[in-house]
C-alpha cells in the first residue's frame, strides 16, 4: 500500500547539509497498522512528511495505493493540482491535532470536503457520520477549546477520514496525550483499521504505542531503517533489539563467571517443563532471573531470563539442548553496544 | 473670549465629526482593502513560505517601508497630483481621502504581516496534507485565524487615521482637527478647541472599545488547538501515571 525505495532527505541550510533519511526502503502492506519508532532525530517525523510530500525528498520514490507520487511532485515547492487530489486520498492526524480554532467541530470535520467541493448537505452529512463514529455526535456545535486533548484528537481523525482515504498517516498522535486517552486513541485507532479496511502508518517514541496496535514495525536510527518486519517475525529473530524492547524482561548476571540466557516461548513451546529437564539431565543448577507471559500484536508469548553457571564456553552443551527444544534462544552480552531504542520516558 | 457663538458652533461641529468620520471610515475601508493583500503576500513570498519569492518579497517589503517613513504631511503634498486625478480637487474631505489611504495602506499591511505570522504552521500543514492549494490555506486558515489580530489592527490604523486627518485638516480638509486648529486655535477660542479634543478623545475610546470587544469575542471562542507547552512536559514525567503497556 504505502512503498519507499532509496529514500533519502538532506536539509541544507546556511551551507550545512543534514541527512534526515538515509536510503529508507519501507513497505507497508493493505490493511495493517505499521509503526515506526525511534528517538527523537532518527527521522521518524521527516518519513512521515515525505510519504504524502509535504516534505520534498531530496531523492527515492514514494508510491502509494500504486501511485507514484514523486513523479507527481514536480519541480519548485508548490503542489501541483494532481499531487494535492493524491494527498486529500491520504488521511493524516497530527500530534497537536491542528484543528482550526475558528470553525466548529463539525465546520472542522468538513474542511476537507470543502475542498474537495462536496455540497453543504453531503458535507454535513458525512461530517455528522463520521463524529459519530469517533463517539463525538454530541459535539457538533462546540470549538477545538472547548474540547479535551483526547476529544480534540478525536476531531482530528474524523478530519482525516473524511476524504475516504485508504491510508491514514499519524504523526505522534497520542504524544501529547495522557496515558489512558493515549489508550483509548489507540483503540479508536485499531477499531477503524479493522472496519473500515484501513492502512495505517503510525510513527511514535512510544514502546507501548506498537505494542498495543502494530501488526508490523521499523526501528529507525540515523535516518536509517534498522530493522522491520512483522511483530511475530520480529519476536522470533534472535536478538532483535524491537523484540528486546517490545517485551522486555530485567535481571543482571549476579557474578562474572555466569552465562546469561534469554528464553522465549511461542504457542505449544510454553508448556514444556524445560528448565526442570534441563536441569536434571546436565546436573546444573539454574536460577531464574526474570520471566513474563504477555500478549503482543494479539500474540501469547512467554519470556524467561536464566542464569547457568559457568562460562559461555562450559554451557554449549546445554544451551544447544534448550535449541532442541524449539526455543528461542539469545544469549545476553553483557558488553552489548547501547541500543538505538529510547528508553522509558526519553523524548 | 467670550465671543463664542454656541448656535453657531454646533452645527460646524456636527458637521466636523461627520467630516472626520467620513474621511477616516471610506480611508479605512481602502486601507483594509489594499493592506490586506499586501500583509499577506508579505508573509507568503517570505523565505519558507508557501508563494517563496525572495525578490518580491523585498520589493515589496522595501516599497512598504518607504511609504511608511514618509512623514503624512508630506505625503500630501507629494501626491497632490495623484489626487487631482483621481478626485479632480486637491481640497476636500474627497481629496483628503487619497494620502490617508495611501498612508494606511503599508501601515495596515505590516500589522496583517504580523497578525498572519502568528498563524500555527501546522494548521497551514494540515490543510496541505488534505489536499488544500495556497488560495484555500489564504482563505480559511490565514485570514479566519488570524481574525483578532486583524480587527485589532484595523482599530489601530483607525486610531492614527483619525490622528492623521485632524493633520489633513490643515490643507482644506474640514473634520474636527480643522476645527480645533482654525477656531480654537487661530483664533484663540480656547474652549472650542478644548471641546474638539473631548469629541476626539471620546470618539477614539469609542472605537477602541469597539474594536477590543469584537476582537474578544471572537477570540473566546478560539484559543489554541491544543495543550500548552508545559502541560505537555509535566503530563509526560508524570511518574503516578498508569502503564499503557497492559493494553491489548
Amino acid at each position: 500500500m504505502i512503498t519507499t525505495t532509496g529514500l533519502s532527505k538532506v536539509y541544507r541550510s546556511r551551507g550545512r547539509a543534514v541527512t534526515a533519511l538515509d536510503g529508507v526502503d519501507l513497505h507497508v502492506r493493505e490493511g495493517e497498522v505499521y509503526g515506526v519508532i525511534g528517538q527523537s532525530g532518527a527521522g521518524k517525523s521527516s518519513l512521515i512528511r515525505c510519504i504524502n510530500l509535504l516534505e520534498r525528498p531530496t531523492a527515492g520514490t514514494v508510491t502509494v495505493d500504486g501511485q507514484d507520487l514523486t513523479a507527481l511532485a514536480g519541480r519548485g515547492p508548490r503542489a501541483g493540482r494532481e499531487l494535492r487530489q493524491a494527498r486529500s486520498r491520504i488521511g493524516m492526524v497530527f500530534q497537536h491535532f491542528n484543528l482550526l480554532s475558528t470553525r466548529t467541530v463539525q465546520d472542522n470535520v468538513e474542511l476537507p470536503l470543502e475542498i474537495l467541493g462536496s455540497s453543504g448537505k453531503e458535507r454535513s452529512r458525512k461530517a455528522l457520520a463520521l463524529l459519530d463514529l469517533v463517539g463525538l455526535a454530541d459535539k457538533a456545535k462546540s470549538y477545538p477549546a472547548q474540547l479535551s486533548g483526547g476529544q480534540k484528537q478525536r476531531v482530528g481523525i474524523a478530519r482525516a477520514l473524511a476524504g475516504d482515504p485508504k491510508v491514514l498517516l499519524s504523526d505522534e498522535a497520542t504524544s501529547a496525550l495522557d496515558p489512558e486517552t493515549t489508550r483509548s486513541i489507540l483503540q479508536l485507532l485499531r477499531d477503524l483499521n479493522r472496519q473500515l479496511g484501513l492502512t495505517v502508518l503510525l510513527i511514535t517514541h512510544e514502546m507501548d504505542v506498537v505494542k498495543s496496535v502494530c501488526d508490523s514495525a521499523a526501528l529507525m536510527a540515523g535516518g536509517r531503517v534498522v530493522e522491520s518486519g512483522t511483530v511475530s517475525e520480529l519476536l522470533a529473530t534472535p536478538g532483535s533489539e524491537l523484540a528486546a524492547a517490545l517485551f522486555p524482561v530485567g535481571g543482571e548476571a549476579t557474578g562474572d563467571d555466569r552465562t546469561v540466557v534469554d528464553v522465549t516461548f511461542h504457542g505449544e513451546a510454553a508448556t514444556q517443563p524445560v528448565v526442570s529437564q534441563l536441569s536434571r539431565t546436565y546436573n546444573i543448577d539454574i536460577s531464574i532471573l526474570g520471566a513474563a507471559i504477555d500478549t503482543v500484536g494479539g500474540l501469547q508469548i512467554g519470556r524467561m531470563r536464566i542464569e547457568l553457571p559457568g562460562r559461555y564456553e562450559d554451557n554449549v552443551v546445554p544451551i544447544g539442548f534448550l535449541r532442541e527444544q524449539g526455543l528461542q534462544i539469545d544469549v545476553v552480552d553483557r558488553a552489548a553496544p547501547q541500543p538505538a531504542l529510547p528508553k522509558e520516558g526519553a523524548k | 473670549m467670550s465671543g463664542t457663538d454656541w448656535s453657531e458652533m454646533q452645527p460646524l461641529l456636527s458637521q466636523a465629526c461627520w467630516d472626520t468620520l467620513y474621511m477616516v471610515g471610506w480611508s479605512t475601508l481602502v486601507a483594509v482593502v489594499g493592506g490586506l493583500p499586501l500583509g499577506v503576500l508579505l508573509v507568503l513570498t517570505d523565505r519558507g513560505g508557501l508563494l517563496q519569492n525572495t525578490v518580491a518579497n523585498k520589493v515589496i517589503g522595501q516599497v512598504v517601508n518607504i511609504a511608511r517613513s514618509m512623514p503624512f504631511i508630506i505625503l500630501m503634498v507629494a501626491l497632490m497630483n495623484f489626487t487631482r486625478t483621481v478626485t479632480g480637487t486637491t481640497i476636500g474631505r474627497e481629496a483628503a481621502i487619497v494620502p490617508l489611504a495611501i498612508g494606511a495602506i503599508p501601515f495596515f499591511a505590516r500589522l496583517v504581516e504580523t497578525a498572519v505570522r502568528e498563524v500555527d504552521g501546522g494548521l497551514v500543514e494540515a490543510v496541505q496534507a488534505m489536499g488544500g492549494n495556497t488560495w484555500t490555506i489564504v482563505r480559511k486558515v490565514l485570514v479566519p485565524e488570524s481574525l483578532p489580530s486583524l480587527i485589532a489592527g484595523t482599530t489601530t490604523t483607525v486610531v492614527a487615521l483619525i490622528g492623521y486627518s485632524a493633520m489633513a485638516g490643515t490643507v482644506g480638509a474640514g473634520g474636527l482637527g480643522d476645527i480645533a486648529i482654525r477656531y480654537g486655535y487661530q483664533r484663540f477660542e480656547t474652549e472650542l478647541m478644548w471641546i474638539t479634543v473631548a469629541i476626539l478623545a471620546v470618539v477614539i475610546a469609542l472605537i477602541q472599545f469597539a474594536g477590543d470587544y469584537a476582537a474578544r469575542s471572537l477570540h473566546r471562542r478560539g484559543g489554541r488547538s491544543g495543550p500548552g507547552p508545559k502541560l505537555r512536559l509535566l503530563r509526560a514525567k508524570d511518574p503516578a501515571a498508569p502503564d499503557v503497556g497492559k493494553v491489548a
